[in-house]
């Protein structure tokens, strides 16, 4: 038999002037299964949780509806205090009469009618209510890192020196990810290599952090604390224990014409090498499409000039199959192939480049040694121009979005073109200067004022050769003039896309990501470096277009979010979860489609012989996030949602 | 005639966007009529059709569905879900005889407070004219045994 306590809170005035309390305390108390109706001035207050603590207890209450304000603002205050009393806290419904009674209604009678439909619905429903008990899972203290660009790195050397384990997993065969490509830095242009190796080398050097670069992870399995990662480690042909990283192999391999991918195919390298001179791990890999052995069979000129016999073409890919607790992606950018703009020659004209192929030009340890000089010819270009929102800002060709650092590295751009090259021109044409970031709106008016680029405020509609010149068609808005420019060299500001193979990898890794590709964040100011996925979290640029400062704190905080993950050894969660009933469970999987979490599983349900009875849903608790989308899906009324069942619904609806 | 007819409306809200936008509609003390019920769930794709029918019976003059905007979902796409069983769920309303207009759905988010007073008093309005849904409430007196749960 039910014995349920009402508490009805005035809320000072608040509920107590709009609606007629001691008329809901008798409805109340009138109302069947209920041993307790009573109202107070403030039940929130010290004494008024203690009046319902004793009331708990002298009744030996079944159930407690406080009628009160929104559940959103003292749920958990009277769980706790039916908890301290002895009762289990999800035996506890909140009646909302102040935000959606008191507050918007302006008929006293009306309002007390409602207050009292609104009260008794839940007191039938709290009459149905289960004692639930928090869901506990143990946590794996293992991190997960993918991606080894600036973010990963941040948030692996944040993780580790919190005293945690990290797993760094990158694709490519060193540490650096885009930022080692870059020459200089805005807005302090500092040095990018010189301010990354050191980071590179110590998340490399650092004993919490087991490093696998030349891997990609293959699998993601589990939950939150809990999942089982496979990975794949592509077999280098170079031993990693064994090679001292002299280089050897690099200077004598004979192939030495393949496009270098790190230098954006503005320079060439062997078929065995390292992808720059500072690469963390200094151990090459071959390049097994390019390399004349495994094209011909024959050459093994690395072989023989390995001193310590590292080099071994037998060498298989290798899996590893790791416990992890939380997960990092940090996956990083590419920038948009810009061939679709027929009219600004990419591709045609070799002198008509991208950013990005600007920065390895400038580059110190580019393919020219850091001195600008146009790929066609190697001549110092006298005038260069820039374009900015090369795909950016674009919906009919390029890219809706803003890409957001182009701004600040065309304006460094020009920059560091005006300091290597005295007397040279830089125009830049673009449609707004977005400059907003410490010291970038500074760093744009230097651009313009001390190194004189000229702005050009208007779009490009062509350009084409003439003469030995690149012939630069575009419009001064500013002025209303069109414009042409005779350019030796023109660089396109190009947009910032997802790693081509974003979407795929969402779905290896059980996240969401928007129509390019962009990893969804669970909300985008208040849990910006969370995914919908309990666990996974997101660093960089892979969740959108991201400048140095916004990737490092971004992977700052993924990084304070895991260490305060692995700080208990059981997560505490909220029971309301789905259970499915497997004796009535047909399998038809359709709670498996509606599932946003990936929470269902296959269970066999074995007869004592062990031969297969049936195959049913299994609800992995430590998935489910409560949203009860399989409960109506279920075809067979098998899964019910703990806390909001189909009888207590039912039961709110029949009481109003 | 004496007195207005008031009409009784049940609502299914989700507890992370309309049962918050109802809220801040309190907060921020707008004024809507006191017709409506809520009932908060963790999801509009928890709102199972059966949910419509019950308040029907139970004798509501109408009933509405609200939840996050498309997108918005807490639970990144419940309220897709609740979309297509809604569009479904129509054409069988239809059938049954029961009028569309009795039953609405809406987006409303957290920060929709306004929108939500407003939604309710044109929806009290609508059920007014409407008058007292008695169809069912024959029907019931003619085919339905006692309810038991």
């Amino acid at each position: 038999m039910a014995k349920i306590g009402v508490f009805i809170c005035h809320c000072g005035e608040n509920i107590g002037a709009k609606i007629d309390c001691t008329k809901l305390v008798s409805a109340m108390n009138d109302h069947p299964g209920v041993s307790v109706s009573v109202e107070y001035k403030y039940f929130c207050s010290d004494p008024g949780q203690e009046n319902v603590k004793k009331a708990i207890r002298e009744h030996n209450l079944t159930g407690v509806v406080v009628a009160a304000c929104s559940p959103r603002m003292h749920e958990a205050t009277f769980r706790k205090a039916c908890a301290e009393a002895g009762l289990n806290p999800y035996l506890c419904e909140i009646a909302n009469i102040r935000e959606q009674c008191s507050w918007v209604h302006t008929d006293q009678d009306m309002a007390t009618e409602k207050a009292i439909e609104i009260t008794r619905s839940l007191i039938e429903k709290v009459k149905l209510n289960n004692e639930l008990q928090p869901i506990e899972v143990p946590v794996t203290k293992r991190a997960l890192v993918i991606g080894g660009g600036i973010a990963g790195i941040q948030a692996a050397l944040d993780i580790a020196n919190a005293g945690q384990e990290v797993v760094l997993v990158e694709r490519e065969p060193s540490l650096g990810g885009h930022m080692a490509q870059l020459s200089e830095t805005f807005p302090t242009l500092d040095c990018s290599q010189c301010i990354m190796t050191p980071r590179m080398v110590e998340a490399a050097q650092h004993p919490k952090i087991r490093l696998l670069t030349y891997s990609e992870v293959e699998q993601v399995e589990g939950f939150i604390g809990n999942f089982k990662v496979r990975i794949r480690q592509k077999s280098r042909y170079v031993d990693m224990k064994a090679c001292t990283g002299c280089g050897d192999c690099i200077q004598k391999c004979p192939q030495k014409k393949i496009s270098d991918e790190f230098d954006c195919n503005l320079g060439k390298r062997p078929a065995i090498y390292t992808p720059f001179a500072q690469a963390v791990p200094n151990i090459p890999v071959i390049d097994k499409e390019h390399c004349t052995f495994f094209k011909n069979g024959k050459c093994k000129v690395c072989q023989k000039v390995c001193e310590t016999d590292a080099i071994n073409f037998e060498m298989q890919d290798e899996f590893l199959e790791l416990e992890i607790g939380a997960i990092v992606v940090a996956t990083g950018f590419q920038i948009q192939n810009t061939a679709m703009y027929g009219e600004y020659g990419y591709g045609k004209y070799a002198d008509v480049i991208t950013g990005l192929q600007f920065e390895r030009l400038a580059s110190a340890s580019g393919p020219t040694a850091g001195k600008i000089k146009r790929p066609s010819d190697g001549v110092e270009p006298e005038t260069i121009v820039f374009i900015q929102c090369a795909g950016s800002r674009d919906p009919s060709k390029g890219v809706k979005y803003c890409s957001k650092i182009c701004c600040m590295y065309t304006a460094k751009h020009a920059m560091l073109y005006a300091h290597k090259v005295h007397g040279g021109k830089a125009h830049v044409f673009y449609m707004d200067i977005r400059a907003a970031g410490k010291g970038y709106d500074e760093f744009t008016r230097r651009a313009i004022e001390e190194d004189e680029a000229s702005y050009l405020r208007g779009r490009v509609s062509k350009v084409w050769k003439e003469n030995g010149k690149l012939m630069v068609r575009g419009v001064d808005t500013l002025l209303g003039k069109p414009v042409e420019i005779a350019a030796d060299m023109v660089v396109l500001a190009t947009a910032i896309t997802p790693q081509p193979d974003a979407k795929e990898f969402a779905k290896v890794v059980g996240i969401g990501c928007d129509e390019y590709g962009f990893y969804n964040e669970a909300h985008l100011k208040l849990r910006p470096v969370e995914t919908a996925t309990a666990g996974i979290f997101l660093a960089g640029a892979c969740q959108s277009p991201k400048d140095i400062p916004d990737s490092v704190s971004q992977a700052s905080a993924c990084a304070s979010k895991v260490i305060g993950l692995f700080s208990r050894d059981q997560l505490e969660r909220e029971p309301v979860i789905a259970v499915n009933n497997e004796s009535t469970c047909s399998g038809c999987w359709g709670c498996a489609l509606a599932c946003p979490y990936n929470a269902i599983e296959k269970k066999d349900i074995l007869s004592r012989s062990g031969e297969l009875i049936k195959r049913v849903a299994f609800i992995n608790p430590g998935l489910c996030q409560g949203c009860g989308t399989c409960v109506t899906f279920c075809r067979s009324n098998s899964i019910d949602l703990a806390g909001f069942t189909e009888k207590q619904i039912f039961a709110e609806v029949m009481g109003l | 005639m004496s007195e207005p007819f008031e009409p009784k409306i049940v609502a299914f809200v989700c507890t992370y966007c309309t049962y918050a936008g109802a809220d801040l509609a309190g907060t921020s003390r707008l004024k809507y009529p006191p017709n409506i019920r809520m009932v908060r769930l963790p999801c509009t794709g928890r709102i199972s059709p059966m949910f419509i029918l019950k308040a029907l019976q139970k004798g509501a003059d109408g009933v509405l569905v609200s939840g996050c905007h498309p997108g918005d979902c807490h639970f990144t796409h419940g309220n897709y879900h609740a979309r297509r069983r809604w569009t479904v769920f129509r054409a069988l309303l239809n059938f049954t005889g029961i009028p569309l207009e009795r039953i609405r759905f809406s987006w409303i988010s957290a920060a929709e407070g306004v929108k939500f007073a407003e939604l309710i008093s044109s929806l009290t309005e609508d059920i007014r004219k409407l008058g007292p849904f008695d169809q069912y409430k024959a029907m019931i007196h003619e085919t339905e045994t006692p309810v038991s749960l």
